[in-house]
């Protein structure tokens, strides 16, 4: 997947984790706890929506990573690079 | 090979399976009983529907509003607002002999009473407010979690009669320890049912249930009913799989269960005998009076009454006799705003819970069991009139259980409700592989109950191992 397609990605895992959130717009650069009202939980769910869709496996020291969007798509982009877009 | 058994088919065990379910795990929830919900199941009788347990669900939250537990699981179980159709309380109340506090899920409400009844209290009030542990400090790491809420209080609140009101409707949804309450379970309690507020599905507890198995076989969840565990099979520290009553035997990764501390310690066959002391003591006789009309034609209009016949609010299996009818809760399922096309119940609805002994209840032969169901019933609702409008003229049919009935459907020792006193909030046993949810866990009421399946099922069977 492309940057552009791991991004849509996490827009539709996040529309799923928080389906009442506004992500129109979200800002990529800062934080999504800033933006979108998630807890540790949500966090979580976004780890493993993306095990369970795409069989990203991210370890728990990792999660930081996941801080905001542009910070999530960086990391998950060599993650994900191979994978093709359902 | 099962990813994870989950012991029980209650609000806890559903939730739970529902989280591992969606995220692609084998699992089976087993169940002993016939049907589903456990401690807060429903059964039909004489024609009727009747939820066993529910009066109210706590926590309750608008559509929309995205703070605290009920957000927190609709998000979390992928539903939505509108498919568990909560129809917000009339409005409840607490009495005492002399002073009668009304609540709502407005929070104005209780203050504005407060400072109408107790004006000296009120600072002290919106302190005690201020000092709450929020959601996120009650993991029970906090050290102020295992404070006594009694001595907070008198901290707190000049008026010693104000503290013994603002516990009781607390205690009795619920505390599981008798006489005083840990700090943590006060702040959740109070954030519930103060903060947060009543709400009832119309068709009440089948609703939330129904919603709950659908969702759960929608995702490749499989349940099994009349399939009781007998043993959990150990070897090395490890469970290997359980047994069921029938002798069949299921393997999986990981065991959650939702019976009990002690109940579950039973069924691991590596252990020899349990600590019976450590489970829960309290548990209740409710009666069900069915009337000809509805409670607000006799001018009741409360939701629920949370009463207690003297200045101090006594919290403890009763010592002698049956039941201990000095305090008890009343509730109106009838007193709901439910939607216009929704309409109101068939029948007028009052509900009385009463604190119960399980042994005594249990040691009476059937003839003396059906005659002081009777008798006990009678003295809960002359306890009840004293704090309510008289409603007996209006009786068309009753049911009564007890905790006898309890433990009968639930296994849950001594019929308790509310689970034991000291809580396994990490949802840790000495195996490995095998966890706890549900009222020995944590969190009770249908809400907490449905919270804990979903932070272990997060925690112990969904994150890295």
């Amino acid at each position: 997947m492309s940057p552009a397609e791991i991004r849509e990605e996490i827009i539709d895992i996040l529309g799923d984790i928080a389906p009442d959130d506004n992500l129109d717009d979200l800002v990529d650069d800062k934080n999504f706890r800033e933006q979108l009202e998630l807890d540790s939980m949500d966090f979580l769910d976004i780890v493993m929506e993306l095990r369970k869709r795409h069989r990203v496996q991210i370890p728990e020291e990792d999660y930081g990573a996941l801080a905001s969007m542009h910070t999530t798509v960086t990391y998950l982009e060599p993650k994900m690079r191979d994978i093709v877009k359902a | 090979m099962y990813d994870t058994i989950i012991i029980g088919a209650g609000m806890s065990g559903l939730a739970a399976g529902i989280r591992l379910a969606h995220f692609d795990q084998r699992v089976c929830i087993l169940e002993r009983h016939y049907t589903i919900g456990g401690l807060n199941s429903f059964y039909r009788m004489n024609g009727r529907d009747y939820d066993v347990g529910l009066h109210a669900m706590t926590n309750f939250a608008r559509r929309g509003d995205k703070r605290g537990p009920l957000a927190k699981l609709i998000r979390q179980l992928r539903f939505r607002w509108e498919d568990f159709k909560l129809a917000e309380q009339i409005g409840s109340s607490i009495r005492f002999p002399g002073v009668s506090l009304d609540f709502g899920n407005d929070v104005e409400l209780l203050e504005s009473e407060i400072a109408k009844h107790f004006p000296n209290c009120i600072d002290g009030y919106h302190k005690l407010v201020a000092s709450l542990l929020d959601y996120d400090d009650l993991d029970g790491s906090n050290p102020n979690f295992t404070r006594s809420s009694r001595e907070v209080l008198a901290e707190l609140i000049p008026d010693p009669l104000l503290c013994e009101m603002l516990l009781c409707p607390l205690m009795w949804y619920g505390n599981a320890r008798e006489d005083d309450m840990d700090f943590g379970q006060f702040c959740i309690m109070f954030r519930a049912c103060y903060l947060e507020g009543f709400a009832r599905p119309f068709k009440g507890v089948r609703v939330i249930l129904k919603n709950l198995v659908r969702k759960f076989r929608g995702l490749g969840g499989e349940l099994r009913l009349r399939s009781g565990v007998a043993r959990i099979h150990v070897d090395g520290g490890s469970a290997l799989g359980v047994v069921l009553d029938d002798g069949t035997e299921l393997q999986a990764k990981k065991i959650l269960s939702s019976a009990g501390t002690v109940e579950t310690m039973r069924m691991c066959d590596d252990i020899t005998t349990v600590e019976t002391a450590k489970a829960g003591q309290l548990s209740f006789i409710e009666s069900i009076s069915v009337l000809d009309r509805q409670p607000q034609s006799f001018g009741f209009d409360r939701t629920i009454v949370f009463y207690n016949d003297g200045e101090k609010f006594h919290w403890r299996r009763p010592e002698t006799g049956l039941c201990d009818a000095r305090t008890g809760v009343i509730c109106s399922p009838n007193n709901y705003r439910y939607d216009a096309d929704e309409g109101t119940l068939p029948d007028g609805i009052i509900r009385i819970t009463t604190l119960a002994d399980h042994d005594r209840w249990s040691a009476l032969d059937d003839v003396r069991y059906r005659a002081e169901k009777v008798a006990q019933y009678e003295l809960a609702v002359e306890s009840s009139v004293r704090f309510m409008p008289d409603f007996r003229r209006y009786i068309i049919d009753t049911d009564v259980f007890t905790p006898k009935t309890i433990r009968r459907f639930t296994w849950h020792d001594n019929g308790a409700v509310y689970g034991a006193p000291d809580k396994q909030l990490d949802g840790t046993t000495h195996l490995n592989n095998v966890f706890l949810c549900g009222t020995d866990q944590g969190f009770v009421g249908i809400v907490g109950a449905i919270v804990s399946g979903i932070s272990m099922a997060n925690r112990h069977c969904l994150q890295a191992s």
